[in-house]
C-alpha cells in the first residue's frame, strides 16, 4: 500500500521484542486492508528476557485486537490484591497497608501479569501467520540512510558482515531498546540521569503459593516488588544501591535466597530460584525527540522509565498503537507515511503521555527511596493514592492533554 | 487500462530539461512539500481534503474506503495542481492521475517529486480549456482551491464539468465570500498569521455556495450541499464542519453513464 515500486516494504522495525513485534501487527492491520512490514530481530531464540510485566486492561485490548490474547491468556496470573508496606531497612515487614481488592477493582480492570517471554512467543506466532508481516531473525541493521522518497536500511548478519544486504522502505521503525543504536544514529540525544540504582530481577518459587498478591514493599535503598506468576511463582525486582546488588548477585543461591525470605517475610513460605537472576542499571532517558527523517521511535528506545509501576511496557503498546493508527490513516488518505508532516502528527500525540509518566514514575521513586522521618510521613499519607495510581494517572492525563492523550483505538480495544 | 508511464508527452518534455533546471525544480519541489514551509496550510488542509474525496469517492464508486488501492482503474485530473500535493495521494490510492497546471514551473516541480517519489503521474502544463478543447473525459476532476482566483466562474464551471464523464464527479474547494471570510482569510491568513503572501487572495472574487451550485447546474452537473472547512487553532488542524462561511468544499455528480 502507498509505496514507491521500488520499496521491499512500507515499513521496517529494527528490534523484534514486545513493542517491535505487537507494532509489526498493528501495522499489518487486517489482512489485505494494511501495511507491508519487515521486522528485523539480531537474537535467534526469543528466550533471554528473565523479567516480567503487568499488563494492564488497555494493553490486553490491544493484545486481544492484534489476536494474541486467546493464546496468551492461560499464561497469566492475574492480581487480586496488592500489598503496599513501607519500612526501614532495620526494622521487619510491617503489615500491609492497604490492598486492592478493597478498592473493588472490576474483575476486567485487573492487572495481569505475565513472562516477558511469553509474550513475545504469542506474539512471534501471531506474525508468522500473519501475511503482511515478515520477522527475519539473526539480523540487525548496521546503517540507514533517508532519501526523498523513503529510506535505505543497510542490515547485516547479528554475527559479523555476514549477509550484508540494503532494503528500501517509507519508514523506518526503531524499536531496538533503551540503548538504541538507531536513535544514536539519527543524532536524537536524551534528557537522562541515573538513580545509582540497579535492579534485580529474579523468578522464585513460593511453598506457599502468593494467593494472587504483588507485593509493593518500599525500603530505603528503593522498592521490593513481588509480581505473582502462574504455578506458585513469582518475578522479583529489587532495587539496590548499584554495591549491595553486585554482592547480592554474586552470592551463592542459598545466601541469595536467605536474603530474599527476609524481605519477603514468612507469609509465602519457603523461597527457592526458579531461574537465573540479573540485574541491571536503573535510570530514566526520555529522547528529545521521537522523530527524525524517515524514523520513528517507540518503547524503550523512546523512553525508559524507573520499573516501579511496571509501566513501562505498556507505555511502549502506547506507542505502536498510536504510531499504526497514525500510519495507516495516512496511508488510506494516499499520503506518504514516512513524510515530516505525518511523523510530526504521531510525535505530538505521544510526547505528552511518555512526559507526564517519566515525571509521575521518578517522582514516586525518589519520594520512596528515602529514609528521613517527614518524607515517610508525607509518603504514608499519600499511600492510598498510589494504589489508585492508573486511574488518577489515566485521569490525569484525559483532562490535561485534550486531543493529544487520546487512548489509541487498540487500546480501547477498537480495531484500526 | 493503459499505463501512464506511456505518456509520450511527459517522457519528451522530461528528456528536454537541462539538469541544471532539474535541481532547480527539485529545490522547489522540496519547498512545495515541506509541512513547515511556504505550503503549510496546504499541508495542513490536506488530510480533511482528501478524507472528503476518498470517502465520497469511495460511496459513490462502491469501493471500500480502507482497501488500498481503493481508486484503481479511475481516471482523475486535478485541475491547478501546483506542486502535486493532491495528484500524488490520489496516485497512491491507485488512481491514473493527470495533472494540469499552466504553469511549466509548478508541472516541472510536480513532475521532478513524483520521479523521487517512485509515481507515475501525467504531469501536463495546460488548463482545464485546452483539456476540454481536446474532448478528454474524467471519473473525477478536482477542482480545489482554483475558482476564488477565476475570472469568470460559470465559464470556467461549465468547461470542468464537460471534462467529466457520464456517471462521474467533480470535487470544489473554495472560499465563501462572507464578511467572516474577509476577517480570517485576508486579513487573517494573510496579514495576521501570514500564512500566505499578501494578495493571495481576492475577496471579491470569493464565491458563495448558491453561486457555485447554480454554476454546476447550468453545467449539467447536480450539485450536493457544501460541506464546511474548520480550522482548530488548538489542534492546529483542519476538520470538516456545518460551518461553510469560510472554507467549503463541494461535490457535483454528473448524470448518465453505465
Amino acid at each position: 500500500m502507498a509505496k514507491a515500486g521500488r520499496a521491499d516494504c512500507d515499513v521496517i522495525i529494527a528490534g523484534g521484542g514486545m513493542v517491535g513485534l505487537a507494532c509489526a501487527l498493528a501495522l499489518a492491520g487486517r489482512p489485505g486492508e494494511g501495511l507491508a512490514v519487515q521486522v528485523l530481530e539480531a537474537g535467534t531464540g526469543g528466550g533471554g528476557d528473565i523479567r516480567a510485566s503487568a499488563i494492564t486492561a488497555a494493553s490486553r485490548r490491544m493484545l486481544s485486537q492484534l489476536g494474541v490474547w486467546a493464546a496468551l491468556e492461560p499464561k497469566t496470573q492475574a492480581v487480586r490484591q496488592m500489598m503496599i508496606s513501607d519500612s526501614r531497612s532495620s526494622q521487619a515487614v510491617r503489615p500491609p497497608f492497604l490492598t486492592f481488592d478493597a478498592l473493588g477493582l472490576a474483575d476486567g480492570e485487573a492487572v495481569v501479569i505475565v513472562e516477558n517471554r511469553d509474550v513475545v512467543a504469542g506474539l512471534r506466532e501471531a506474525v508468522e501467520n500473519h501475511p503482511g508481516v515478515t520477522l527475519r531473525q539473526g539480523v540487525r541493521v548496521s546503517g540507514y540512510s533517508q532519501h526523498k522518497g523513503g529510506v535505505e536500511v543497510a542490515i547485516e548478519g547479528a554475527g559479523g558482515g555476514e549477509g550484508a544486504e540494503t532494503l528500501r522502505a517509507r519508514l523506518l521503525v526503531a524499536a531496538d531498546g533503551a540503548k538504541s543504536r538507531l536513535r544514536e544514529a539519527a543524532g536524537i540525544k536524551c534528557v537522562e540521569w541515573e538513580y545509582g540504582q540497579w535492579g534485580i530481577v529474579a523468578t522464585i518459587g513460593l511453598a506457599r503459593g502468593h494467593d494472587a498478591t504483588a507485593l509493593q514493599h518500599f525500603m530505603p535503598p528503593g522498592p521490593f516488588a513481588m509480581l505473582p506468576l502462574p504455578g506458585n511463582r513469582a518475578s522479583l525486582v529489587w532495587t539496590e544501591k548499584e554495591a549491595s546488588a553486585r554482592a547480592l548477585l554474586a552470592l551463592g543461591e542459598d545466601e541469595f535466597v536467605a536474603e530474599i525470605e527476609q524481605r519477603l517475610g514468612r507469609r509465602f513460605g519457603a523461597v527457592s530460584l526458579a531461574g537465573p537472576r540479573g540485574g541491571f542499571p536503573l535510570g530514566l532517558r526520555i529522547a528529545r525527540a521521537l522523530v527524525a527523517p524517515r524514523l520513528a521511535l517507540i518503547g524503550d528506545a523512546a523512553h525508559r522509565l524507573h520499573p516501579l509501576a511496571g509501566q513501562g511496557v505498556n507505555l511502549g503498546f502506547r506507542d505502536g498503537a498510536a504510531l499504526a493508527e497514525t500510519l495507516l490513516g495516512a496511508a488510506r488518505l494516499g499520503l506518504d507515511i514516512g513524510s515530516p508532516a505525518v511523523l510530526e502528527d504521531y510525535q505530538r500525540w505521544r510526547r505528552f503521555d511518555t512526559l507526564a509518566m517519566a515525571a509521575a514514575t521518578d517522582g514516586l521513586n525518589r519520594l520512596f527511596s528515602n529514609d528521613l522521618d517527614a518524607i515517610r510521613l508525607v509518603r504514608d499519607i499519600g499511600l492510598g493514592l498510589v494504589n489508585r495510581w492508573s486511574g488518577l494517572k489515566d485521569l490525569l492525563i484525559r483532562e490535561a492533554a485534550g486531543d493529544t492523550g487520546t487512548l489509541p483505538r487498540l487500546l480501547r480495544g477498537e480495531p484500526l | 487500462m493503459s499505463s501512464k508511464s506511456k505518456t509520450p508527452e511527459s517522457a519528451d518534455t522530461a528528456a528536454s530539461v537541462d539538469p541544471r533546471e532539474v535541481a532547480n525544480f527539485s529545490a522547489m519541489a522540496a519547498e512545495w512539500w515541506d509541512p513547515a514551509g511556504k505550503f503549510r496550510p496546504l499541508h495542513k488542509l490536506n488530510p480533511v481534503r482528501l478524507g472528503y474525496i476518498r470517502d465520497q469517492a469511495a460511496s459513490h464508486f462502491s469501493r471500500d474506503p480502507n482497501r488500498p488501492g481503493l481508486l484503481k482503474d479511475l481516471r482523475l485530473l486535478d485541475i491547478g495542481c501546483g506542486g502535486g500535493l493532491l495528484c500524488e495521494p490520489m496516485a497512491n490510492l491507485g488512481a491514473s492521475v493527470t495533472g494540469a497546471d499552466p504553469s511549466r514551473r509548478n508541472i516541472e516541480t510536480a513532475r521532478v517529486h513524483a520521479r523521487e517519489q517512485g509515481l507515475e503521474i501525467d504531469y501536463r502544463d495546460t488548463t482545464a480549456e485546452a483539456l476540454a478543447g481536446a474532448g478528454e473525459t474524467f471519473d473525477i476532476v478536482l477542482n480545489m482551491e482554483v475558482v476564488e482566483h477565476v475570472a469568470d466562474v460559470d465559464r470556467f464551471i461549465a468547461t470542468c464539468a464537460a471534462l467529466v464523464r457520464p456517471g462521474g464527479l467533480m470535487f470544489l474547494a473554495t472560499l465563501n465570500r462572507t464578511l467572516k471570510s474577509f476577517a480570517l482569510a485576508i486579513v487573517g491568513a494573510e496579514y495576521v498569521l501570514r500564512w500566505l503572501p499578501r494578495g493571495t487572495h481576492q475577496w471579491d472574487r470569493f464565491v458563495t455556495p448558491d453561486e457555485l451550485a447554480r454554476a454546476l447546474a447550468a453545467g449539467g452537473m447536480t450539485p450536493q450541499a457544501p460541506v464546511g472547512v474548520a480550522y482548530n487553532p488548538l489542534a492546529d488542524s483542519w476538520r470538516q464542519s456545518s460551518d461553510a462561511d469560510v472554507n467549503y468544499m463541494m461535490l457535483a455528480k454528473k448524470p448518465g453513464g453505465a
